[in-house]
């Protein structure tokens, strides 16, 4: 006999046996045609005395349990079906596709450079590392990898790591929250949010940057950049320390965390299992060391390993890389320092993006400087424009597959070119996906509470996940 | 990049490389075709080539992955249809009936060690006739610090390809996204469902001939046609 109980969500079919709330019927807004298994409980808060003592006369103590997908436990719309015995699970299973927008098949509609804007919109907690991946798959069919400037190759990689600190911050901050430990939730917004004002004011925007573009990067960093960054760092530098004084030696953290999510390295081998979740096994395998990519490996930093493969672990990883990623930081404010005015874009006028944008009385908008070069005194520099902003640029036939290291794990663009002016195929293997085929290995057989550390742990970014 | 050439029927068109893969040809500019082509590029003829194939030898490691996969089957030019190395990334082109008893040689094989499946991917071809769909499976040897790619394709009329879960575990979800998205089914599966799409959605949303979909968009009286009728740029 199997009991279900949900959010509003199973159906409750005309064979179930009734509501656990007193004169609610069935569920307005359920299926209502599906064939469930037994005994069909529709929960919608406040009566949970009712549903314990209508199932305690029943002796039964399996249950089916349907958490999310709105569940605020589950990082956004994803869906777990727990097959419990008492509180342990004895089977788990992800639904997923609640976030499913269509990005890829946009993208196919779109010219190269206007895919940016839409995969910077997958991953949303990494924007940065989409559009990084998307463009070296772009650059690598251009043939132009040889070609981009140094100059956006180090704000490539400083962004990317400014994103890195920003993405684990959120990974402990929810982690923190789900477990209880709300001055971690706070403290880790806290720091977040200075982390988007660097990205404000460099990209524009917060998130959805679409800042690293085919052949460069949008735009050059505006004369105060370089000073918030290290502002920034030194803020970074005082308050990271915090939450390892919170959280590495704290008994209830460690009893919430530690033998957790427990997958070794076969286990991650054999499910495709990369970044903070592969390197807690001990194994330091990450791209931007084995593969470099954007000149990484003219960078000073150690791959950040631990021997326990569970959430606690995942946990210190994702504390040392942020530690490590300030490091990197630092070594490319100091090269940007002596970069000023290089360029920031291929020189390939017939990639690079042919306007720039400035800051002007109503905001950031085209520069007046190029407005009126092609408004006022080159008709071919009109006709440039119009041609590679509407038109864009052709990319040869072909393949390619950039993988970078996410804040996730192995992140990368499948890239296919027709010739023409538009993607015929752009896939993204994101490691969310990819990571969350863990999530019945490390549950089963586990507590239901341990479910939510055992997810948080994995840090699956539902945008990444669905696309 | 691209040749104009006479339209009249019987004039020599410019031949392509014979080992170059030609998917198509590309005519006019701007998406318009027929009388109503006043752009003056009515006659433009391209045709769109894929990387051709290689030839052994390919150079470094590429030679021992290609002479290990030899040893280890006999029949390997069955197996292996085509090599194809574009801008430094090695395709094997695999026969799909040999698929499964391939990467499980690849994976196993202490000389290639290709252990980590990074991703499976589809992509819809309509003008390969008759091997319309492929689907592209990356492969990481950690061991090695190596990466391969393999394309097996299937006809539309056919879409069946072995499924690899038996040996990389992490294929699963791939697979299922792969099925949903363009048909291909990956016989052998353990549960091959729809995951991103609902269970009961009509059609294979990432194929071709598959519309993005949205509506006319209308602005002060004018309307903006749906993104994929509009003018292309071919």
């Amino acid at each position: 006999m199997t009991t279900t109980v949900g959010g509003g969500n199973p159906a409750g079919g005309a064979d179930s046996g009734g509501s656990a709330r007193p004169g609610a019927g069935q569920d307005p807004y359920g299926a209502g045609s599906g064939a469930a298994e037994g005994h069909v409980y529709t929960v919608t808060g406040q009566d949970w005395d009712t549903l314990v003592s209508e199932h305690a006369e029943r002796g039964d103590e399996r249950i089916v349990v349907n958490m999310g997908p709105q569940h605020p436990s589950t990082h956004g719309v994803l869906r777990l079906i727990l097959e419990m015995e008492g509180e342990s699970i004895t089977e788990a299973r992800c639904g997923i596709g609640y976030l499913h927008t269509g990005i890829e098949k946009n993208m196919e509609y779109r010219t190269w450079t206007q895919g940016v804007t839409f995969c910077t919109r997958m991953d949303y907690l990494a924007p940065l590392f989409n559009e990084t991946t998307y463009c070296l798959g772009v650059e690598r069919l251009l043939d132009i990898e040889d070609q981009i400037p140094e100059k956006a190759n180090v704000i490539r990689v400083m962004m990317m790591e400014l994103n890195r600190i920003s993405s684990h911050l959120v990974c402990i901050a929810t982690g923190g929250m789900e477990i209880g430990a709300l001055t971690v939730m706070t403290i880790g917004f806290r720091e977040r949010e200075k982390v988007l004002d660097a990205f404000e004011l460099i990209t524009g925007l917060r998130m959805n940057h679409a800042y690293i573009r085919p052949g460069g990067v949008a735009q050059d960093l505006p004369d105060t950049a370089l000073d918030h960054v290290k502002d920034l760092v030194a803020w970074m530098r005082k308050h990271l320390p915090e939450y390892a004084a919170f959280c590495n030696e704290n008994p209830i953290f460690k009893g919430r965390l530690c033998d957790v999510g427990y997958l070794d390295l076969a286990g991650c081998m054999a499910l495709g299992i990369s970044g903070p979740p592969l390197r807690a096994t001990g194994y330091d395998w990450d791209l931007r060391k084995k593969q470099p990519y954007c000149g990484y490996e003219g960078y000073d930093f150690e791959v950040q390993t631990w021997d326990t493969p569970d959430a606690y672990g995942r946990f210190r990883i994702r504390l040392n890389e942020m530690a490590e990623s300030l490091k990197i930081v630092e070594q490319c404010v100091a090269r940007l320092e002596k970069m000023s005015g290089q360029p920031i874009m291929v020189a390939d006028a017939k990639i690079a993006w042919p306007a720039s944008l400035s800051i002007g009385s109503d905001g950031m908008g085209n520069s007046n400087e190029h407005i009126k070069h092609i408004m006022g005194t080159s008709m071919e520099a009109l006709i440039h424009h119009f041609k590679l902003v509407t038109e864009g640029f052709r990319v040869p036939p072909g393949q390619a597959y950039v993988p970078v290291e996410s804040p996730r794990g192995e992140l990368g663009a499948h890239v296919v070119s027709d010739g023409g002016t538009r993607p015929f195929r752009a896939h993204f293997r994101d490691p969310s996906f990819t990571n969350l085929q863990a999530m019945p290995a490390m549950c089963e057989c586990s507590m239901v509470s341990d479910v939510v550390v055992a997810v948080a742990s994995l840090d699956p970014v539902m945008g990444g996940v669905d696309r | 990049m691209s040749d104009q050439v006479p339209e009249e029927p019987g004039s020599e068109v410019v031949a392509p490389q014979p080992s170059a893969e030609v998917l198509a040809t590309r005519k006019g500019m701007f998406g318009v075709k027929g009388p109503g082509d006043t752009s003056g590029f009515g006659r433009l003829r391209s045709t769109i080539e894929f990387p051709a194939a290689a030839q052994p030898p390919f150079g470094g490691w590429w030679d021992q992955v290609y002479g290990r996969i030899g040893e280890l089957i006999p029949n390997y030019s069955d197996v292996i249809t085509k090599v194809v190395i574009h801008r430094g990334e090695i395709t094997f082109h695999v026969a799909r009936e040999h698929l499964q008893s391939l990467v499980r040689h690849l994976r196993d094989d202490a000389h290639l060690r290709f252990e980590f499946c990074s991703s499976v991917s589809g992509v819809h071809y309509p003008t390969d006739t008759g091997q319309e769909l492929h689907a592209v499976y990356h492969l990481q040897s950690m061991t090695h610090n190596r990466r391969i790619r393999l394309e097996v394709s299937a006809p539309d009329g056919d879409p069946h390809i072995p499924s690899v879960v038996a040996t990389y575990p992490t294929a699963d979800w791939h697979e299922r996204e792969t099925y949903d998205m363009f048909g291909i089914v990956f016989d052998g599966h353990p549960a091959l469902t729809r995951i991103l799409m609902p269970d009961d959605w009509p059609g294979h949303p990432q194929r071709k001939d598959y519309p993005l979909g949205g509506i006319p968009v209308e602005y002060k009286g004018a309307t903006i046609a749906p993104p994929e009728q509009r003018r292309s740029y071919s």
